[in-house]
Parts: C-alpha cells; structure tokens; sequence
C-alpha cells in the first residue's frame, strides 16, 4: 500500500468531482452528538519476518450518540478488528480514536479501565462468552461493582438491568445458570453485562448471527429500543446487509480490509456504488424473487457469478480487481480512495461512472 | 406434487432421544416426500428435529436416538425391485449398497467433516474404495473428474483441508457426495457457514450439477429466504412436528400455520418496500414437554383453547389454490391465510 492512500487528506484524483474528496457527512449525525470517532485507523499483524497482513486500512468513522452505524463485510474483511480497536482491546498500528473530543490514550490501567466503562463490546457467541459455572447474578453483579462504584446497592441494580433487558421476572433469571437459559437469553444477558458499566457507546459484534431466525429480529429490537432509551451511540457489525438496511443510519462495506462504500443504510442497500456492494446484495437471498437465477436455471448468466468466490483480494491496487467485471490496468495498479458521490455518501472505486452511472451523473448535476 | 412414485418416502417417522428424564421427541409422525429431481427444503429453528429426521431417515442416528415408528421407503432405478426398499428395516448389506451410492448426505460444517490429517485426494479415495470398488486407474481419474465438476482446479487434490477455503472445503464435501451419482442428496445446512457470495456461488453450482445428473435433493436449513429462492416444496418443522408443507409460491404468498407466517415475517428484505417485522415472540419449547395439542401454542397469535386437543395430522390448507399444500392448524379459516406478510411498513 502507498503512503498516499493511507492519508484520507490527500486521496487520489476522484473521477467523479474532479477535486479533492471532502469528508462525508454520515447520516446517523443526526441522530445526536458525537461520541466516538476513528480517524484513518490502520492495523497489521506480522505473519512472519517478510509477510505482513494489513488487516485494516485506513478506516475511519464516526458514532454519534442515539445512531446506529453498521460495518458490514464478510468474514476476514476486518470488521471486528476495526471493533476491537474501538474497545481498546487491540491496538491500531497507526491512526487515532477519538472519545468525546479527546484521543483514547489506554496507557495506565485506570484510562482503561474508564475507557471501557464508556465503550462497551457485546460478542457474538452468548453460547462462549458467559462463563458456565456461574450464574447470572454473579456476571452481571461483577461489572456493577467494577464500573459503578461500591456505594450503588449492587443487587437492586442487577435487577434493574434485567428488566431492562427483559429478562423477567428478574428474581427468576438472577440465579440461573448459562446452560438453563435459551441462546436469545444468555444474548440478553450479555446485553445486559454490556449495559451494566453504563456505556455511552455499545459494539455489537454480530450480536445475532448465532441466534434463531425467529429470535433475531426481536433482538434487533430490543437493542434499538435499548439504544433510543439509553440514546447509545451503537456499532452493529454483521454480515447480513438486509439486516442493515433495517437497523442502521449508515452503512460501511468492507473489504479486504478497507471501506469500499459507505452511506445511508436506504441508498446504500437500494443503490449500491461500488462493484463489491453490488455482488453483495446480489448474492443475497432474496424471497421476493420466487423464478430466481437459481431455480430458472439460467446460473451463469446471473449477477451472481460475478468473479468466482474462490479468489482471494488482490495484493496491490483496488483489492476486488481479481474479481470486479469493471477492472482494467489503473484498477491493478493503483488503490482507489473513498471518493464522495453525494454530502453523505462515498465509494472506493476508480470507474464509478461505470459501475453506478445513474449515481456518477447524479452526482454532477 | 407428482403422480409417480417418490423417490425417497418417509412414512409415519418418529424419533426420539432417550434421556434419564424422559423421551425427548425429537421428530414425532413425519410424512414427506422427495421426487426424482425435486429439491425439497426442510426449514426449522436449531432443536427442531430437521437434522434428526433426514439421519434418521437414513439410519445413521446413535443411540441415545432411537427410531419409534414408521418407515422409510427408497425407490431408486438401481434397486431393481418393484418394491420400495425399507431403509429402516432393511439388512446391514443393503444398507451399506444404499449409502452413498444411491442416498449421499453433505454434511454440516465442512469444516468438521474433512479429516484434516489427509489429503483431499485420499480422502475422495477412500470414499470410492469403500462403496464403489473401482480399478486404481480409474478412480484416480473419477476423483479429478469430480474436483472439475465442483469448479476446484485438480492441484488441490493434493491440498489438505486446511490450506483450502471454507467454500472449497464445503464444495469437496458435494464433490464426494456426488461420486457415487446418488440419485438423492441430503444436504444438511451446506452453507450456513459461509459468506452470502460463496453461499451464492455454491447453491449455484448444486441446481446445475441437479439439472446435469438428474438427483433430488433434501436441503435442510434455518433459513427460509434461501428456501424459497431455491426450494420446489418447503417443509417448516417445528418441534419435531411438521407444520406446514407446500410449492414454495404458496409459502410464499399464502403461508397457512402462525409459525410459518410469523418466520415470514422474521427476516428483514433487501428489496422491495421496508416490510414490518415482527418476529415471533416467545421462545422454542422444550421437547421433554408431553403436552397435547399444538407446539406452537405459547407463541401463537391466534390460540384458542381447541389448540391444545388437535392431532397434529396435516390436512389441506381450506382455500389454498396449491395441490399438496397441506397445514397442522386446523384453525385455518380463509380469512386467516389471508394474513400476508404486509407490503408497507416504517421503522420507528
């Protein structure tokens, strides 16, 4: 990767505006302040002496409070490590996050510590991250203690926060035991565990993707109605954009490692920009179209078949070059930077008049 | 639904777990049909038996599962009889002639079913050697062919599972379910694991491999949006029980039971107008419970007390245009099937 396209200041020639891509606004600023920011967040982990993975490159975003962003890739995009870094749990090789108008410094155990009172993760395995030999008085009962003080009465606020994630009544669950509770349970109580350190910021780390399809959308709810009420500034990580589309303010796709697109859940769902969003929600299964490319048969000719699945991203240039059907020489060569179509939405992608004709002249006139 | 006679036919089917506190009932009285080059979709929630009754069908469950009741009647061209072939009462040396030449399962997790020690090759091998008999030449040869046929290029023969993707892992699994030319695949969640492009990709491959050699598949999976994209027929399962059962356009457009129509209304679309999602309320019941009636009772909308005395036989959905599409809910009057998944909705 060159310096230039890690520095968001000095993006590349877009093809759209012809000047310089001014910052996108993210929609989900309307939902309330500014809580939580990532500037050109990048990591990379060493593989070997000579191999090193860029696991995120230059990711930047922002959480405001009452809002939901989601960051949606497949599996190895970077998405939760953009979240971990967000959580202080891993460190970014370079790029900064920014908590309420301050750097995050996590240098001594008490920032941390404070840190993460204010930004919490929520896993996606309820069925790994409560520890099975205690019940749910004692996990949620800890971090009570841990970020709320001692003078609080402990255990009318484990009460509290049982309710508040419906789990009641509250009596009955407190002294229950991870195996006796169904998988939207324990996820409520891991909620719940988050909701105990009295965040303003909430990671969602594909909070529903282990759970039944019929328990999935009254999850969703439940933390969007958590996040109206406690007007959290939320990060919901999936694989899923139809769950997106129905959940979030924003949207950001990632790829490889980079946000290739991002915009407003609506529009970036119902006309997607770059090559990779396109696949995405292609790929997608779609219930409205019964006489689908599946069952008509006619496999090869569908939007679906774009690129093979098999091929990996590209080492150097745009990495969905091995699979997009716009590529050509410049894609090979050189990464595109996020470029802006409209005031809040933007694509990484060197032939957007091609891939998006309808948004490229939009954005013109 | 065909005049001939099905493929696969499983008639009556119960299951149950034997536990220190009881039977758990994991699959009660299932009737379902697979046709010559039919895909039928089983679609059920984590515990609701899908997985328990297609290896039941197959008798390859363990105790403690133990076969109640019923029969599973296998009519393949190959079986050279004019009767049907009772999978579960037939002696071990049919069994093993059956399996995986004429019945083969992909199994969950591609991951998992792979033996990471061996090579792809070896393992494709071996698969042949036991149930084809095959000369060396040829079944090196056979194993090539099948990599081409699932799109995987023929150096990963030599690879080991894990230097290969989960997509490729899952599509050797299809590549040695296929070596035999069964003429019924069991798929059972193929790609629940992988990324929606892959997943794609994947069930792209297995509807052209299914119009190349003409086999029936029984895919089993949570996700109903796949099934009705992919599926001829939909089974919903639902606590052992089958629920509901039809051409997926009727699914589709006039879901009979509660259940199905409120897993209709789970899932969010990407297209199309925002819908109202609702969900289901409630969580799945406990198997050990013995109450009579409807399963479904605790989370239904519309339970009456009538629910908890019907007998859980399917019958025709009352004003369904679709032959064969049948429901457990006897409370289904034509007003009710007309409660559709509704075109418009806003979020708050």
């Amino acid at each position: 990767m060159s310096e230039e396209t890690s520095d968001p200041t000095a993006v590349a020639e877009p093809v759209v505006t012809g000047e310089p891509a001014p910052v996108v606004q993210s929609v989900a600023a309307a939902r309330g302040p500014l809580a939580l920011e990532a500037i050109g967040l990048n990591k990379d982990f060493r593989l070997s002496r000579t191999q090193t993975l860029h696991a995120v490159q230059d990711v930047s975003l922002s959480l405001y409070k009452g809002g939901v962003v989601a960051l949606v890739g497949e599996s190895g995009s970077g998405k939760s490590t953009v979240a971990r870094m967000l959580a202080g749990q891993e460190r970014p090789t370079s790029g900064s996050v920014i908590f309420n108008g301050k750097p995050v410094d996590l240098k001594s155990r008490s920032a941390f510590r404070a840190y993460k009172s204010e930004v919490q993760y929520v896993f996606q395995d309820p069925f790994s991250s409560l520890n099975p030999v205690h019940d749910v008085g004692y996990h949620l009962s800890r971090p009570v203690r841990l970020h709320q003080g001692r003078s609080v009465e402990v255990q009318r606020e484990v009460m509290a926060l049982l309710e508040q994630v419906r789990l009641t009544p509250a009596a009955q669950f407190k002294p229950k035991y991870p195996h006796e509770l169904s998988g939207g349970q324990r996820q409520r109580v891991s909620f719940a565990r988050a909701l105990a350190a009295q965040p303003s910021v909430l990671l969602a780390d594909e909070p529903v993707s282990m759970l039944d399809v019929s328990i999935r959308l009254e999850m969703l709810n439940l933390l969007d109605d958590l996040r109206k009420r406690l007007s959290l500034a939320l990060l919901y990580i999936t694989h899923d954009i139809a769950s997106a589309r129905y959940f979030s303010d924003e949207v950001l796709v990632m790829y490889a490692g980079q946000v290739v697109e991002r915009g407003p859940a609506e529009d970036v769902t119902q006309q997607p920009a770059h090559p990779y969003t396109q696949l995405l929600i292609a790929s997608a299964p779609d219930p409205d179209n019964l006489g689908s490319v599946l069952r008509s048969g006619n496999v090869a000719a569908g939007a679906a078949r774009i690129g093979r699945a098999t091929s990996g991203p590209a080492p150097v240039g745009c990495p969905f070059a091995t699979r997009c059907p716009f590529v050509d020489d410049k894609c090979r060569a050189e990464n595109p930077a996020l470029q802006r179509i409209t005031a809040d939405r933007a694509a990484a992608c060197w032939h957007l008049d091609r891939a998006a004709p309808a948004l490229a002249t939009g954005a013109i006139a | 639904m065909s005049s001939s006679r099905p493929v696969l036919e499983i008639r009556d089917l119960s299951v149950a777990y034997r536990t220190p506190s009881g039977d758990v009932k994991a699959a009660s009285h299932v009737n379902l049909s697979l046709h010559k080059g039919e895909v039928v979709g089983l679609c059920g929630e984590s515990g609701s038996g899908k997985s328990t009754l297609a290896y039941g069908a197959c008798r390859l469950l363990r105790p403690p599962a133990v076969i109640t009741g019923g029969q599973v009647l296998y009519s393949g061209s190959r079986t050279g009889t004019a009767t049907a072939l009772d999978i579960l009462r037939a002696p071990q040396r049919d069994l093993r002639a059956i399996r995986w030449r004429d019945v083969a399962i992909v199994f969950q997790s591609a991951m998992n079913a792979l033996n990471p020690v061996l090579r792809v090759r070896d393992q494709i091998l071996d698969a042949m050697q036991a149930h084809l008999r095959l000369p060396r030449e040829e079944a090196h040869e056979k194993t090539a062919k099948l990599l081409d046929l699932v799109g995987i290029p023929r150096e990963r023969l030599r690879s080991y599972p894990h230097e290969l993707s989960g997509g490729m892992r899952q599509r050797v699994m299809i590549a040695m379910a296929l070596a035999a030319d069964p003429e019924v695949v069991i798929m059972d969640e193929p790609t629940t694991a992988l990324d929606v492009v892959v997943q794609r990709d994947i069930l792209a491959q297995i509807v052209e491999l299914k119009e190349q050699l003409g086999f029936s598949v029984l895919f089993i999976t949570h996700d109903m949006s796949l099934l009705l994209e992919l599926a001829d027929r939909i089974a919903v399962m639902y606590a052992g029980q089958l629920m509901e059962l039809g051409d997926s356009a009727d699914i589709k457009v006039a879901p009979a039971h509660p259940y199905t129509q409120g897993l209709l209304r789970s899932f969010p679309s990407l297209h199309g107008a925002r819908r109202d999602l609702t969900g289901i309320p409630g969580s799945p019941p406990d198997l050990r419970d013995t109450n009579p009636g409807c399963p479904f009772i605790p989370r239904c909308e519309f339970a009456v007390p009538a629910c908890a005395e019907v007998d859980m036989t399917l019958a025709p959905v009352a004003g369904s245009r679709g032959i064969g599409h049948v429901t457990a809910c006897p409370i289904v009057t034509p007003e009710m099937a007309k409660v559709r998944v509704p075109t418009e909705g806003v979020r708050s």
